[in-house]
């Protein structure tokens, strides 16, 4: 099954390497690494990144209408992370996602009419309105539904990388999951089966520090979750998950190498929630989390980040962003629109795709 | 025609089904050169290699989500749990996503897994080794859940829940291992799920049990005009065919292993009290095991359901 030794050996030595030396700076994105990215891929980075902030804010706008009745896991302050990682995927790679997975399926390729119509639980919903938000679901762009059962897609993931080297198949597997799933036992099983058999999978951890409202420092005895790898003989990166660019190198590395039969790779993404764990509202108020920690992170937001980077580097002007907001902006009224209009479904449903029935 | 025994027969099936699919595989602990706890897999390693009789790590849950991620990627692989006291850790995965994966995408991914474990007293091990707690995955909407109970059908059934769409947990009575041989045939043939087997026709009593209680139901019912029924299939069970005997009969006696509360026969018994409730003669009679956890050694003895606590059991509802 290992098809290129050499540069799994390569991989192992130097991630131990930069983890040791990085524990308390993540890598960050270089020059070299900006401008050997095409403008066309920094502009679909943006985009995504965008998009998912607007649907993201979408939601909190609607949802105090009380007529979408599931509850939300936002990811804003986490989107560059989606957008980076599932721009190296194909459509017939697997995805495995958590309960907070609106960005994955957008940045994998997710129609939102379908999602926010899931939303409201609706008969057009991407889940046939049985799903919520937890549970999106879209084999047509490999996302198998994602699951709130902290760490329990991540041996499945596993699962999915094996059968694509017993199928002979190029296909990479990426699990994403939180700090959170770290505490679960999966987790370990994974990684160690993973790289016994150098499986064709990325282990993607959004570190945003927090599991519910328990932080990562009363959780685990110390912060570095990409060391972790080198315990199971797997490359292992942390990079600064706000910064788009260096989540994009990153990932390239980690999906080019799973590709390219080189084995998995652990990269932890560092970032921020700006929400609380689950609805609308913001938890800094209710005392969830310091308040100076908050605003830290929010000075590093991805969409201005990334903004930034853009028009400095003159890839994209103000005009054209506005032009690319007003866009986004209609989509997401379309969206909300499809998602109200459509029909619930029938009490009949309930007992569709239990078992199969021929 | 050869005569094999259930562990032979299922070796059979498994080395079959491979040969007929590809994608058929085994994975599980020890299962490669070992053979298995119980050397259900033995020489299927020499034949079809380590890419499909896979030795894993020790690690029920990752086993079987690895098994659920190649089931969804299209392939057919058999899960092989130790026993089924170390299928807890693996709950999660099973009960969490294998049973949801066709409804959460609504049809479109499916999860044709066959999970093996053996199950049930009979090789004097404690507790954890000698589990019969089958009703666990009876409650869960999703899965199907099969117990053989002879060389001859543990063929069949294993081919059919290979061939299942959707996730199989299939349970192997340790005690029925190597203590049964009968003639067993080459090549195909399979028996449905959901189906039960009809051992015995009688006008008396409903005699209804599974696994390794059907050679004891078998027993204690010697010299009494019974209907045996050998559920084969707990979930989905065949109501139609205890309806239809029950009917006939007015008595029932169920016999399990497992302990009383809440162990399949309760279901069995409030299902024949809604729907056959006039029928009925004598009330329902559960023969099982106690809720107790399963002892060791001599205890066992006593836990078991035997010939004469089911025969007791029969002149029960006879008296009405």
């Amino acid at each position: 099954m290992v098809k290129n030794k050499k540069l799994i050996k390569t991989a192992v030595k130097k991630s131990v390497r930069l983890v040791r030396t990085q524990a308390d700076s993540p890598r960050r994105a270089t020059k070299k690494g900006i401008n050997s990215i095409p403008a066309k891929t920094l502009k679909g980075l943006y985009e995504t990144i965008l998009r998912i902030r607007r649907f993201e804010e979408k939601i909190i706008e609607v949802y105090p209408a009380q007529d979408m009745k599931t509850p939300v896991h936002l990811c804003i302050g986490e989107e560059a992370i989606a957008a980076a990682v599932c721009i190296h995927l194909r459509k017939d790679d697997y995805i495995f996602s958590t309960h907070r997975s609106h960005g994955h399926s957008i940045a994998k390729g997710s129609d939102m009419k379908r999602m926010m119509a899931e939303f409201y639980g609706r008969k057009t919903g991407c889940s046939k309105g049985k799903g919520g938000s937890m549970h999106l679901c879209d084999p047509e762009n490999g996302i198998l539904g994602s699951t709130a059962i902290v760490g329990g897609g991540i041996p499945i993931a596993v699962g999915a990388g094996l059968a694509s080297l017993m199928k002979g198949t190029d296909t990479v597997s990426v699990a994403f999951f939180g700090d959170g799933a770290m505490d679960e036992g999966t987790f370990h099983e994974s990684m160690n089966f993973a790289s016994l058999k150098k499986l064709p999978v990325i282990f993607l951890c959004e570190n945003n520090f927090y599991a519910t409202n328990s932080p990562q420092s009363a959780r685990q005895p110390h912060d570095n979750i990409a060391m972790r790898a080198a315990g199971y003989g797997m490359p292992g990166v942390q990079v600064d998950g706000n910064d788009v660019v260096a989540v994009y190198e990153a990932a390239k590395e980690a999906v080019d190498r799973a590709r390219a039969g080189g084995g998995p790779s652990l990269v932890e993404c560092r970032t921020y929630r700006w929400k609380g764990h689950v609805g609308p509202d913001c938890d800094v108020e209710k005392g969830c989390r310091p308040r100076d920690e908050h605003e830290m992170w929010l000075k590093k937001c991805p969409v201005e980040r990334t903004r930034k980077l853009l028009l400095e580097n003159k890839i994209m002007s103000e005009k054209e962003m506005e032009k690319l907001l007003d866009n986004i902006n209609k989509e997401m009224d379309e969206a909300v629109e499809f998602g109200r209009s459509s029909p619930f479904p029938d009490a009949s449903e309930l007992f569709d795709d239990v078992y199969y029935k021929g | 025609m050869p005569k094999l025994n259930m562990v032979q027969a299922i070796n059979l099936a498994l080395k079959e089904e491979m040969q007929r699919d590809k994608n058929v595989l085994l994975l599980g602990e020890d299962v490669g050169k070992d053979g298995g706890v119980f050397r259900v897999s033995e020489g299927l390693l020499e034949q079809f290699g380590p890419e499909r009789i896979i030795d894993t790590p020790l690690a029920e849950s990752g086993i079987v989500g690895a098994a659920i991620g190649m089931a969804v990627y299209g392939l057919r692989p058999v899960a092989e749990i130790q026993f089924m006291g170390f299928i807890y850790p693996a709950l999660d995965q099973i009960f969490s996503h294998a049973s949801r994966i066709r409804s959460r995408s609504r049809g479109r991914f499916t999860c044709p897994l066959v999970v093996r474990a053996p199950y049930g007293a009979g090789i004097k091990a404690p507790e954890l080794h000698s589990e019969s707690t089958e009703a666990l995955f009876c409650h869960m909407p999703g899965i199907k859940v099969v117990v053989p109970s002879s060389p001859y059908n543990a063929k069949g059934l294993l081919l059919s829940s290979i061939r299942d769409p959707d996730p199989v947990i299939f349970l192997e009575s340790t005690r029925l291992y190597r203590s049964i041989k009968e003639e067993v045939p080459e090549g195909e043939y399979s028996i449905p799920l959901g189906k039960a087997r009809i051992v015995q026709e009688g006008k008396d009593v409903t005699l209804i049990a599974w696994g390794s209680m059907l050679q004891r139901a078998l027993k204690a019912a010697e010299g009494i005009d019974a209907d045996i029924i050998d559920l084969i299939t707990l979930s989905p069970f065949d109501e139609e065919a205890i309806f239809k005997s029950v009917k006939k009969t007015g008595r029932v006696v169920i016999i399990h292993e497992a302990p009383k509360t809440c162990g399949f026969g309760a279901e069995l018994s409030a299902t024949i009290a809604e729907d056959a409730m006039l029928y009925l003669k004598a009330p329902i009679i559960r023969i099982t095991g106690f809720d107790a956890v399963m002892p060791f050694s001599k205890l066992e003895d006593y836990y078991m359901p035997t010939a004469e606590r089911i025969k007791k059991g029969i002149q029960e509802v006879m008296k009405y």
